[in-house]
């Protein structure tokens, strides 16, 4: 395989062209190759470039009105399933690269390996589910929609998350949450150093052991609406039985957006 | 930005066809940095000592003397060999700018190198009984073929695409660095050393030499120093993590054993794929992708992890 170069792009529409540096695919060519059976269809990508597997997806989903999509052999590429609009169900056989799935409202997607950096970042809605693990990053602003993670992810999980709920079954990396601004995260494992660092708002529940926790994150009490909550997703995502939670919020501490300044008060009055 | 990858076989046996998955690995992530690529390598360990020197920079200006000028230096160097006391068994002109050296020499390596790099533009690129570092400007693919990398078999070795930032584009300051003047030690690195200047000036005090610019130099004489006062590499590395400032990810070589460091931000990525037989990281699945072409689990070392593997 040799993804970059394009090297083996015989099916579709021939060699892909790249700017003199080799890096930025010009043309765009839709293969067409999958194979349609009623709403589903099958896309083997082994020999496709990033922006042809891209470009395939949008065709079926947008053009073809299908509403099921495998695709195979995604071989660990970056982007893919990025910007996907629309509600469908999408199947990574594999694992995919950075940037997986980012920027997406609506689909639910189900990866069976692993991601690599920034996977879900910005998420507007919808559901995915990760098999494997994830690198770090993941969840990066996530806006709303679940994503699951039943292995374990690198640092600094969620960072400024803005809504939704983050579910990771393994352990999390240093600084998870950090400037976290809404939603969930539901951990199951260990915690690296610095949980929830400068967070402003949002919630998030750990089952193992915590490192150390970030600035101006405290532990909260954890309530009847958390555990209704924790079991609810549980469900959804036939996840188990969940383990024994502890709560952890923002202290407040650092706020200070309501404060004038002393030369500003004097205006105001 | 930068990409590092790493290959190393855990049975021992030297005949896999590493300069050929190093290059696979590097080109699938020409994207991380196209400016230059470099390998290091670990082939069958000899007796002999390989030298591997460079005579000038591929970008240097051409000027009407170059060819002559290269001609005088490439006899200086010889000659100067000798005159530090070592045998020299065999002399090939890897390319215009590129000299390998195969010689028997069981004095001061530091004293041998600096002999060689007195000669104006020289510079040893490696020196080991095992290791051969290979690097220049362009993609991977482009200096594996000027270099005829593809039937380079051996144990382990490790590799390094550049998206120059602090320094120079040229083949002093490409990666892999050799822990002048430490045989067979090599690292690669991604990431920024803030402690640069200050670990720079007290590694000259204490007699190291830097052939560029560029911040990665720092590890791989760093670790030299550590090595050569009785610290195993793993030791080396670990204290690494507390001696060296910034962000980083680095992979460091030595004769029989490799071994992966990560800062305590966890800032710079590295997947990590540990089988049976051999262990593979870069900084990106893909890279690993490139040699092994079937669904595997690979997972992120975290913050502040220091693994080695022995051949």
């Amino acid at each position: 395989m040799d993804a970059v170069s394009g090297a083996g792009e015989a099916r579709g529409a021939g060699e892909a062209r790249y700017d003199a540096r080799g890096l930025v695919e010009l043309d765009e060519v839709i293969p067409r190759i999958s194979e349609i059976e009623g709403d589903h269809a099958t896309l083997d990508a082994h020999d496709l470039t990033t922006r042809r597997i891209n470009l395939e997806l949008r065709w079926l989903l947008y053009e073809q009105g299908i509403r099921r999509v495998t695709v195979l052999n995604p071989g660990a590429r970056h982007s893919l399933g990025a910007g996907i609009l629309t509600r469908c169900e999408i199947t990574f056989q594999g694992s995919l690269g950075y940037f997986a799935c980012g920027i997406i409202d609506g689909p639910e997607v189900h990866i069976t390996g692993r991601v690599g950096w920034s996977a879900c970042e910005n998420m507007m809605s919808g559901v995915v589910t990760i098999d494997g693990n994830a690198g770090s990053l993941m969840g990066a602003g996530l806006r709303g929609g679940d994503v699951v993670v039943k292995g374990q992810v690198g640092s600094r999980t969620g960072i400024v998350q803005k809504g939704g709920t983050i579910i990771v079954l393994g352990s999390a990396g240093s600084m998870t949450g950090f400037m976290m601004q809404r939603g969930r995260q539901i951990l199951c494992g260990d915690v690296g150093p610095g949980l929830g660092d400068s967070m402003y708002e949002g919630t998030i529940y750990v089952a193992g052991k915590v490192s150390s926790l970030g600035i101006d994150c405290v532990p909260g009490e954890l309530g009847d609406a958390d555990t209704e909550l924790i079991e609810r997703k549980f469900r959804i995502h036939e996840l188990g039985s969940p383990p024994a939670f502890e709560k952890f919020v923002c202290g407040k501490k650092l706020y200070n957006y309501d404060n004038l300044e002393p030369s500003e008060r004097k205006l105001v009055l | 930005m930068c990409g590092i990858a790493g290959i190393i076989y855990k049975n021992g046996g030297g005949e896999h066809r590493i300069g050929r998955d190093i290059t696979s690995m590097l080109q699938a992530m020409k994207h991380r940095g196209p400016d230059s690529s470099g390998f290091a390598l670990y082939g069958q360990p000899t007796t002999d000592l390989v030298l591997r020197i460079k005579l000038a920079d591929a970008n240097t200006a051409r000027d009407l003397d170059f060819a002559d000028d290269l001609r005088r230096h490439r006899a200086e160097i010889e000659a100067r060999l000798r005159a530090a006391g070592a045998h020299i068994h065999e002399i090939q002109d890897v390319n215009e700018h590129t000299l390998s050296v195969k010689l028997s020499y069981d004095g001061d390596l530091k004293r041998l190198a600096d002999h060689v790099e007195s000669v104006a533009g020289a510079e040893v690129l490696s020196a080991g009984h095992a290791l051969e570092i290979i690097k220049d400007l362009g993609d991977a693919k482009t200096v594996a073929g000027g270099y005829d990398l593809d039937s380079y078999v051996g144990s382990h070795g490790i590799g390094h695409v550049r998206m120059a930032t602090e320094s120079d584009v040229d083949i002093s300051n490409a990666h892999p660095y050799w822990a002048y003047p430490f045989s067979d030690v090599a690292v690669v690195h991604n990431g920024q050393l803030t402690n640069y200047h200050q670990w720079r000036r007290r590694l000259e005090r204490s007699g190291h030499r830097f052939a560029s610019e560029c911040d990665s130099e720092i590890i791989a004489v760093y670790l030299a120093q550590k090595l050569q006062t009785g610290s195993t590499l793993e030791q080396a590395m670990r204290e690494s993590l507390d001696d060296l400032d910034g962000v980083f990810t680095y992979i460091c070589v030595s004769e029989d054993a490799l071994g992966m460091a990560k800062d305590d931000l966890a800032a710079k990525p590295l997947v990590l794929y540990e089988g049976d037989d051999m262990v593979v990281l870069a900084s990106e699945e893909m890279a690993i992708r490139a040699v092994l072409d079937h669904e595997i689990e690979t997972y992120d070392p975290y913050e502040g992890t220091v693994m080695v593997w022995t051949r």
